[in-house]
Parts: structure tokens; sequence; C-alpha cells
């Protein structure tokens, strides 16, 4: 919050001080560019029809009337666009489950799109998608994922033939025989119901064909890997046919934005009416059936520990109802696979992960990606296991928790954890808020008649995201490349400029490139320049997910900055003809050592780059420039026959404590005290960090309190707008204070981990923990998210009265 | 969600909006702040071929005061009524009640009257009108007449509003008593929301500390807002400790049948109105009983 | 149905703008496709989020719901207004972009609408007061922390009288 620029507490110049970001001044000013914000001429806009029915058939479509309303263009049908375009890719296997942006035959779920508007306006596709009549025949639906797991029940993809999409069944280590030697077990289950980081800007999506060039030009808000290859694909096009605008700003994902049905539809309206199309969701195509509604996971749990409160090994059952298609979302039972034991030394985990389908919304990946309901059932578990004991919970996670000298960990399922020191940070965050004093306040409030509750989780966000739980989930998959890349060039003038190639959705990429790369050449990060490609010029990457980028993006400018180096370095030992160890670079200008009047400035040696060959050493190619791609670290490697696999390469770590109260009569709680203690190693930009971290946060009290997609005994979404939806805002959220520690990671350049999904990680669990501490004294409590004023009601009531 | 196509007058006068509304009937509707409308319009719940813009007319945005009553335009906006000091002065239910509507935006551009028009069962100031009894003066093009509060309210989003009347005036009853307390409280899910529930009261006192008057109600328990007069009624000429406001509390909601939905049961919502009914009353009555 | 256009004349950011509108074009709508102001965002279109957030007449409103010919003869200002007329950040702006009080910026026009509106009435405001403020208005990548420190952080600026 202060003015001044204190020196990196890392030691660089740049990496770890307090910088303004290069993105921020154009948003303040309102010249973000958002999808909705592209003009071209000629644009005509969607709307669309969706399914009032769970679950039916089709039995006509008839759209003569939408037609013939002036200023409408086309009105598109399943029949049509399913035959015209490919199938979206699911990752699990389950190929007959497919999956097009419109319906054909059949509807699945209540939102469902089954038709296509094109109009002038979006006012006029409006009107013109109520005039289009569906005729329905409705079938039996379910959205409960035990109903739908039943023999007998209605299948949503008759010829996949079952409603279960993945079940498997892992054993890591030793499971039977330390359930055998353990003194204590409990059971229970944790609920994490349906919600989703519903960011504030929708899908949108614009589309152009040309023809002369045959080149179909999108510009959306985007956040998905392979989504140029993907779209392509679904429309039949090759893969440089597609050219996606990755300079597009995307007003937040945290996950979700992966529109690929959208713009396929799109897509192919653009190319079939030879004009640019737009669409852009409005809040209740995006709520019902923009697909993007993360986790709905039932989790059993099973613990086996002894009296000292060592773990033993874990069982965990997690039913997930994935909804009535599914694209990658399954997966989201598999990432938490490397750090299924949390940060915690257990030896044996069981782990039986399921995906159901049902008549719900599909789903999408969601921060974390399924990491933070696992941590929340961990959580719990530890919870519970202290209550069983009579040990405060403090205690029994110091007592569980790797310890620094233990690492690199390998956990049972094959990832190794890379550096950490969770006591420091449990330390340093028990410090922060006066524990002690803290549980004064709580036994003060609860004499004075108040329900209070203290809540901790110890948590772990992987980062460095890659998809090595595919092929574990699904062994026709052998996809183990999670590359990302960097192109650096200086250009005539001198300037440097970065070249990223992806979209960014408000993590500051273009500031963590340019810190990096100024930090390597030595100059100012504040005249660096950082674009984003689009996908026809741009070096392949992987996008911003699983918390990669600082690891990866920030490795590859790194590797492509290393090398602009180098070869100033080669250049100008070359011209004073000496070795390159005989120079020395400083703020990209080289000089003799020991003899600083003999210097090449870094405009001499751009100069020489570009226009003065005859100066240039003979294996240096002319211009100024360097590309880095490269591999994820520890990535490349398939699942061994026992189901190892190491997953992600690095591990953050934060520790929450939550202090809330409740008013016993009215059931309402309130969140009184926040400290997160977080630890991603070496943060390049530590506010672009921080506050990723507060909104994580955030997300997490939304997810742990107010937000849930509710359905009715109909199917029907019942909080399908923001009125019934509850995000909450300046006056839930309380102030958070964040307390920094730094193991870095051997792994990368800067020892940075990544943190894109710090805070939501723990938040939910520390806010059920500390409203179950609350609850506890009079025996009751609740373990299903979100945690309503009325589930508290409802617990309470199940009290004897006073 | 863009709304229906629909055709706009700006009335500058009553008059004239009278005159549209009779001209239009049905497929017209007065449009104010919008809060509640637009959204309504966005979702293509309602459909008039007109909406009728009454945000000009300067006659229906004043404030006087009288000796019982402060009369108030209808299109008076939120914000205003929750500012002026002279008016929390003379009706402090209305500050009050204001500090849980919405958010600043919706308050700079909502409406006294159109919150009453619209009247859903759990918004602030449709309950606070039902407990002051509230006079509500109804306009048309060729009658004007005045409804109490009680007998304008009579279900969800349902009042007695003619479709060719517009709300003119409201007319908020100022007690005139020294010894005046008063209270609001709600319980929503997030700040701003509608309520689950919600209750308020206003209590005077003597010097001995004896109720003289007492008015208190409850929103979004029922259809309607809810004010309980025969048991306001009973509570005169006696002191008020937590005990009695309990026993009050619950003998006014043991006849409420709330609607359950999403966000609460009909036993947490009565249960809920019960509680906040004994705060409100021991609220209203302490204040009265220091007031000056 | 065909819709009647309706003139509009209003002032926008200090300049006098006017247009033909049909009775349903949203102002925001109106703002952004017709004026190409599109430093105001939709959110929701049902008057929840306050991405859309203007002045009108001084005070922030919803611009999604209301028409554009509502607007007609009132003073509008959106965020493009808000910079000096030379081009220089306001203090709130330039306070935003020292506490990093935005990631994606979708949400932050119609809260830096809200937080001027504040220190225009306010101009020594506590955290309550802040966030009372910007109550209307959601975010949902930064927990507000950074957001309430910019807004404090531009009130002891201009009472400092510190640029």
């Amino acid at each position: 919050m202060s003015t001044g620029k204190p020196a990196s507490p890392y030691g660089y110049r740049y990496i770890g001080t307090k910088r303004r970001t290069k993105e921020d001044p154009r948003f303040v000013t309102g010249r973000g560019r958002y999808a909705a914000d592209i003009a071209l001429p000629g644009l005509k806009h969607v709307a669309l029809v969706a399914s009032p029915h769970a679950s039916a058939r089709i039995a006509s479509i008839r759209t003569d009337a939408a037609r013939a309303l002036p200023g409408v263009h086309h009105v598109l049908t399943g029949e049509e666009f399913c035959a015209a375009t490919d199938s979206l890719p699911i990752g699990v296997d389950a190929l007959k489950v497919t999956r097009w942006a419109l319906a054909r035959d059949r509807v699945r779920y209540a939102g469902e799109w089954v038709a296509a508007v094109v109009a002038d306006s979006r006012a006029l596709a409006e009107d013109a998608a109520e005039l289009v009549e569906v005729e329905y025949e409705p079938l039996p639906h379910m959205t409960d994922a035990e109903q739908a797991m039943a023999p007998a029940s209605p299948l949503v993809h008759p010829a996949h033939g079952s409603n279960v999409i993945l079940h498997r069944n892992f054993v890591w280590g030793p499971v039977k025989d330390e359930f055998a030697r353990a003194e204590h077990q409990i059971s229970f289950r944790a609920i994490w119901n349906r919600n989703a980081t519903v960011p504030i800007e929708t899908f949108a999506v614009v589309a152009q064909w040309n023809p002369g060039t045959e080149i179909l030009d999108i510009w959306a808000s985007i956040q998905m890997p392979k989504y140029p290859d993907q779209t392509a694909r679904a429309l039949r096009l090759p893969g440089n046919a597609v050219r996606v605008h990755y300079d597009v700003d995307v007003g937040g994902s945290y996950g979700v934005k992966r529109g690929l049905k959208h713009t396929v539809l799109v897509g192919y309206l653009a190319k079939r009416l030879g004009l640019p199309v737009r669409l852009i969701e409005d809040r209740l195509e995006n709520m019902r059936g923009g697909d993007m509604h993360g986790p709905d996971r039932v989790f059993d749990m099973t613990a086996a520990f002894d009296s000292d409160g060592t773990i033993r090994a874990l069982k965990i059952r997690a039913v997930d109802n994935v909804g009535a298609y599914a694209g990658r979302a399954p997966f989201q039972l598999g990432k938490p696979v490397g750090a299924i034991c949390g940060p915690y030394r257990i030896a044996a985990i069981a782990y039986e992960p399921i995906s159901v389908l049902t008549n719900k919304t599909p789903q999408e990946a969601v921060r974390g990606f399924g990491q933070s309901p696992t941590n929340f059932a961990l959580e719990r578990t530890m919870d519970r296991i202290a209550q069983f004991l009579n040990m405060d919970r403090i205690a029994l996670r110091r007592r569980n928790l790797i310890r620094k000298e233990e690492f690199p960990y390998t956990i049972p399922s094959g990832s190794t954890y890379d550096s950490g020191d969770y006591h420091a940070v449990l330390d340093k965050t028990l410090a922060a808020i006066d524990y002690p004093a803290l549980v004064r306040r709580r036994e003060e409030a609860r004499r004075g008649g108040l329900l209070a509750g203290i809540g901790t989780s110890t948590c772990l966000e992987p980062s460095g995201g890659n998809s090595a739980f595919e092929p574990l989930l699904n062994p026709k998959n052998e996809t183990t490349t999670w590359m990302d890349s960097c192109l650096v060039r200086i250009d005539l003038s001198g300037a440097i400029t970065g070249i990223m190639g992806t979209s960014s959705s408000g993590q500051g990429h273009e500031t963590l490139v340019s810190t990096i790369v100024g930090e390597i050449l030595e100059r100012d990060p504040a005249h660096i320049r950082v674009i984003h490609a689009d996908s026809l010029n741009a070096l392949p990457s992987n996008s911003p997910v699983g918390s990669r980028m600082a690891i990866m993006l920030g490795g590859a400018a790194a590797g492509a900055a290393r090398h602009i180096r180098d070869t100033l370095i080669a250049i100008a030992a070359h011209n004073f003809e000496c070795a390159t160890e005989d120079v020395e670079y400083r703020d990209g200008n080289v000089s003799l050592k020991g003899v600083p009047e003999k210097v090449l400035s870094w405009d001499q040696l751009v100069e020489i780059s570009h226009r003065k060959f005859h100066r240039l050493p003979p294996d240096i190619e002319p211009g100024l420039q360097a590309k880095f791609v490269w591999e994820v670290p520890t990535g490349g490697g398939l699942p061994t026959p026992d189901d190892r696999v190491h997953i992600y390469p690095c591990y953050a770590f934060e520790t929450h404590i939550v202090y809330v109260e409740i008013d016993p009569e009215t059931a309402t709680p309130s969140i009184k005290e926040y400290v997160c203690g977080h630890d991603c190693g070496v943060m390049i930009n530590p506010d672009i960090v921080h506050g990723m971290t507060y909104g994580g946060i955030a997300h997490g009290i939304g997810a742990a309190l107010y937000e849930q997609f509710t359905y009715d005994d109909n199917g029907q979404l019942t909080s399908g707008t923001f009125m019934d939806y509850l995000i909450p805002s300046a006056l839930e959220v309380p102030p958070i204070r964040i307390v920094d520690h730094c193991t870095p990671s051997p792994l990368t350049t800067f020892g940075q981990k990544g943190s894109g999904e710090a805070g939501y990680l723990g938040a939910p669990a520390a806010v059920a923990n500390a409203v179950n501490d609350a609850l506890a004294p009079l025996g009751v409590e609740v373990n299903a998210l979100p945690i309503s004023h009325l589930a508290i009601f409802e617990a309470l009531s199940t009290c004897s009265a006073p | 969600m863009k709304s229906p196509p629909f055709e706009c007058a700006r009335a500058a006068s009553i008059e004239e909006a009278c005159e549209l509304l009779h001209q239009h009937g049905d497929a017209a509707k007065i449009i104010a702040g919008g809060q509640s409308l637009v959204p309504m319009m966005a979702f293509r719940l309602l459909r008039p071929n007109w909406l009728i813009d009454i945000n000009e007319i300067s006659g229906l945005k004043f404030m006087a005061f009288d000796t019982d009553a402060v009369r108030m335009g209808a299109c008076t906006r939120q914000c205003v009524v929750a500012r002026d000091d002279a008016l929390a002065a003379r009706v402090p239910l209305l500050r009050k009640a204001l500090a849980f509507v919405g958010h600043a935006q919706t308050r700079n551009r909502g409406t006294a009257g159109g919150s009453l028009a619209h009247a859903d069962p759990s918004a602030e100031l449709p309950l606070v009108a039902q407990l002051l009894d509230a006079r509500l003066v109804l306009r048309a093009k060729s009658r004007t007449r005045t409804l109490t509060a009680s007998a304008f309210f009579t279900g969800p989003m349902t009042t007695r509003l003619s479709p060719d009347e517009c709300l003119e005036e409201i007319h908020w009853p100022a007690w005139r008593e020294q010894k005046t307390g008063s209270a609001f409280t709600e319980v929503s899910r997030r700040h701003g929301d509608f309520a689950i529930a919600a209750a308020a009261a206003q209590i005077a006192v003597d010097d001995e500390g004896r109720c003289t008057r007492v008015a208190f109600g409850v929103g979004g328990a029922a259809p309607t807002p809810v004010a309980f007069p025969d048991l306001a009624r009973h509570l005169v000429g006696d002191r008020l400790d937590n005990g009695k406001a309990h026993a009050v509390a619950q003998e006014a909601v043991a006849a409420l049948e709330p609607e359950s939905d999403t966000h609460a049961s009909a036993a947490y919502r009565r249960h809920l109105a019960g509680v906040l009914v004994t705060r409100v009353l021991q609220q209203a009555y302490d204040a009265a009983r220091i007031a000056q | 149905m065909s819709e009647a256009f309706y003139s509009i004349a209003l002032e926008v950011n200090g300049t006098p703008r006017a247009g033909q509108v049909t009775a349903r074009t949203s102002l925001v709508d109106w703002l952004r496709e017709h004026l190409h102001l599109t430093g105001t965002h939709i959110g929701c279109e049902h008057g929840i989020c306050g991405a859309c957030s203007v002045m009108l007449d001084g005070e922030p409103v919803r611009s999604c719901l209301m028409y554009a010919i509502q607007a007609d003869g009132h003073r509008i200002v959106t965020v493009e207004g808000l910079q000096g007329p030379d081009g220089r950040l306001s203090v709130l702006q330039d306070s935003f972009c020292e506490t990093h009080g935005l990631q994606c910026g979708y949400c932050t026009p119609g809260m830096l609408i809200a937080a001027q509106a504040l220190l225009d009435s306010n101009p020594q405001p506590t955290e309550a007061d802040i966030r009372d403020a910007i109550g209307g208005n959601l975010c949902r990548c930064t927990g507000y922390q950074q957001i309430v420190d910019a807004i404090a952080l531009a009130a002891r600026r201009m009472a400092e009288g510190t640029t």
C-alpha cells in the first residue's frame, strides 16, 4: 500500500519488487478491448433458443415465423449443424457421449441450445428466438448422481450404455495393512455442491470467414488449451485455417471460459452466411446453457489413525455429477491425485473417482481443477479426526504435515512435492492472527451468547499445470506434452518486445514477461512491450491453466532473454577478439573485463545485429531475436503400471485461519477475521500474486457460504440469475491479511511457483471448519457447502431447544 | 436480455400520465426508477406496448411536512428520502429501512412510490407503509382516491392500483409523541438482497415508560407485509421487557404462513420473524425510553 | 411491428451528444454501440453486478436499468470521462494503478464510478463507508482488498493535496 519502492526481498533488481503493472492503465481508462468491444462492419448477432425441459425428444422445430421477422438472416437447428460439424471431444474414454452446441433429436438438460438465430441486432435475434416453435416430448429426467448410477435409471446417452463415464479404483500404498494396524477409524460424508467461478463478463465470441484467404478469424473471451485446434477440427478445417486473436482482453475466467461449443457454432454461421457473426451470452444463457458449472461432488471419506494423531491411511470415494455432456471436466477428479493426501505424510491412500452423467448443465474446468473440493474434504477430515481424539486441530496438523527436511517428498500416488516449509508458514500465520488472542476472543464471544468458531486449513496449490492425469484416467490417451513458449525480439531502435502465444484474463502476464526479460537483460521493464500473438503466428502454448504461467511462460521468457544476452556477449567478444569469459555484461552494455573503456553499448550491439553483418560472429543469426519453447519440468512421463504418475512440478502452500461468529437466533454467520499464510516461492510481482490470492479467497468464501447452482424436481436450474446465485460483494468478503513465506522451487528459473489458484484452494475448507467449530459446542455439524443461513438454522434446530 | 419492443411517452405532468394510461389501458405501464420494472422487461416477463415515463414530472418529487404526516411525491428518489434530516426526524423508519434497500445505485434511481407500487412482500418500504398505515393517493384521468396501505397491498406484487391509475403521493404518518423510538431490522443472504424476513416497530412511551402508541410489522413472511394493529393496541399501557416482547412476537408470527424457497424454508422464515419482531420491539421501546 | 425512433440529446462526458434510438435501447447499449464508449461494461442486464454503473447527473446508477431515451436532457459521465482534460489519470484512477486494485478490468469502470461518487460526497470515508459505496459492484478477481486500498489511498492523497 505504500508508494515507496522497497528492494526485492530475493536480491533481484526487478523480480519481487513492488512494481505497477503494465495492464492497469488501459483498464482504469476504460480502454480494455474485450470480445464485445470488437466492431466489424456488417456484424450480425446470435441469440439462442433453449430447451425448457431437462430431458425430452425433439418432435419438430418450425422456424418460419422466426425467419420471417425483418432483420433475421438465418435460423440454424441441430439437424443441419450436427451433420456439418464434428462432435466436440470428450476427455475420458466414453466416445459415444457426443456433443454439439445445438441439440439434435434430444435435449438432455434444461437450457440446452436447440436453435440459433442470426439477426441484425441482439434484440431482434431475441424477438425471433421467441418465435421458433419447438415441439417436445418430455422424457424422464434425473439430477441426482446416485440415482443416475442405479441400474434401472434412464440413460442420458443411451449409446454409452450407462450414466457412468469414469469409474476407477486406485490403491496407492498398503491401504489394507494400514487400516488393520490403525487404532481408530472414522467415516463421514462431505458434499461440495455445484458452483462455479462465474466471471462478470460472460463468454463472447466473434467470428469472420474470409473466403479470399480461407481463414476464419476468431476473437473470443477465451482461456483454453488447444482452442484453435479443436475449433478447426470440429469445423473440419485444417488447423491453419483458424486464427484466434489472443490480444483480446478476457474479463475474468478462473478456468471456465472454454466456449468451444459457442465458437464452433459461431464459426460455422460465419462461414455459412459469409457474414461476421457475434455471440455474447446473456446472463441467462450463460448460467443455464453456457456449460460453465463446476464440480458437484460427494466425498465419502474414511480415515485410519492412531491415538497420537498419526494418520495412517485414507479412503476417498468421490462421485461427481458432471451433467448431461462432458468435455474435460471429468478430469477434475484426476488432477487432485497429484496432491491426494494434501500436505500430510500419509502412507496409503485408496481413491475411487466416479463421474456420472445426469440431466444437469454440463461442467467445465473451474479454478483448481478439482483441488479445492478435495482440499475441503481433506481438511474436514482433519478436524473430525481431531474432534474424535479430543486433540487440538493445529497440533494434529503439525504432527502430520510433511517436514521441511523431508523435501523433495514423493507421495504414494507418484507426485513429488518440490519444496516447502509448511510448519514455518503455519507458525507465521498463527503469529499474524495472534492465535492465543483469537482463542480468547472466541471464548468471550461464546460467553456473550454468540456461536463463535476458529477454522484452519493447511492446503496445497499444485502448480505448473499439465495433464499428466489424462493418461491416468484414460490410458488410451498418451498426451504428455505440455509446453509453453516466448519469443523476445530487439528491434532496430533497440526497443524490446516479448511475444506470448495465449490469452490473459487478469493474471498480469505482460507484467510477468516484461519483469523477467528486464531482469535477465538488465533493462527497465517499463520500456519492454509484451504482446499477444495470434494462433497462426504464435509459438505453441497450453494456456494459463493450473497455475502454470509464472513457471512456464516465466521460464520461457527467461530462456529467450538468456539467448539474447548470450548473443550480445558473443557479438561483443567477437568484436573485442577475446573469449566470451573475458567480457562483462552490465545493463545491456558489454565491456572487456578490467578495461571498462573498451565497451560496446546496447545501441551499438543492436546496430551490429541488425545492420553490420560484417561484424557479426559467423554462427550468429542476423537481427536480434530468440525463441524458447520448453516442456513442463518433471513432465513427459506416463503412469506406471501401478497407477503412479508425477503430475504437477511445483507445490505452493497456504494456511488459512478464519474467525467466524454466528448469531444463534438468526443463524447468520459473519467472518470477523481472516489471515492467509502463503508460500508460492519467489513472487515475480507481489501485488499481482496478492491480488489473485485475495480474489481466490473471495471465490472460496462464495463457495463456502453463498454460491450454489440449485435444481428443482423438474430439473430446472433455480439459481440462474444473480438474484439467486449469490456472488459475495465487498460487504460479504471481510478485510483479509496475507503473510508471505518463500521456499523457492528448485525446478524453476527464479524459484517461483505458480499461484493463480491461490486462496481458492484453502478458503472453503477454512470457512467450513470455522463454522463447524462454532457449532461444535452444540454437537452439530454441517458438511455440505454452501453453508447457507438455512443450513445453519436446520443444524441448530436439531439440537434440543433451550 | 434485451427488452421486448415497446413505445415510450415521457409525461410532463401527472395529468398527462393519467391521460396516457386511460388511452392505452392494460397495454401501458408506468416507469419510474425502473429498478424492479426493467429487470422484468429484460427477462421478458413483462411486455407492455407502452411505457409511460414519469421521471421528469417535478410535481411528483417533493416532500411537504404537515402536522401529522409527511406528504411525499411518488417519484421522490430513495436516496433523497434517505438523506433528508427533517424527514428522518418525523418518520424515522424511512431512513432506517432504506439502509437495507439495495445499494447506492439502486437508491439513486429507485423511487419511494415505485417500491410501493411493485409491492414485493419482502421489500422494506412497503413494510414501513403497512405498519404506519400510510395513505396512498392514486390518481386516474377522471378520479383521485386515497387508500390506506392495508387496503392497498393485496398479495405478492399485487395491489389495488388499477391499470389506469398512477400512484401520485404517499402520506407517511408522523407521530408527534415526544418519546418515540423506532427500529428496523432484516435478515438477508447478502447486504442489499431481498429480506428473508424483516421486522419494524415504532413505539411511543410516557414518562413512566408505559407504551402510549405502538406499531409493528413483519415483511417477507406472508403474501404482503403484515402489521399487527390489534396486538399493538394491547401493548398500550404496558411496560415492555424482553419476555413480553418475545411473547407478543410469538403470538404475532403464529398465524403467518410463509413461503419456502431456495434461500429459506417456511419454518426458518417464521422463526426469523419471531426473533426479529422481538428485537425491534425491544429496540424501539428502549429508544423511546431515552428519547427527549 | 416496426419500432419508432426517438431523438435524444444529452451531455456525455462534458460533450453534447445526440442520437436516434428505439425505446427499448438501454442506456448502456447506446453508450457502447452508438457512441462507441466501450469502457462501460455489461455483466448481468438485471441490475445486480454494477459493471454498467455510470454517473447520471453526478450520481452512480445502473445504465442497464435505464433506457437511453430516459437520459434525454441529462448529464452522463462514464469511465472515459474520469481523466483530466489533458489525459492525465485522475487521483482515483492512478491510485487503482498504485495498489493494483484490478486484474481483468471488467468491473473496474463501474467500480471507479461508484468510488468517485463516494469521494465526491465523502472525502474522508471510513473502510465501512468504502465497502458500502462499492457494495453494489461485484468483482470476481480481486476479493475487493486492493480496491478498498486504492480508494482509501485516493482519499488520503486528495486530503493531502498530492496528485
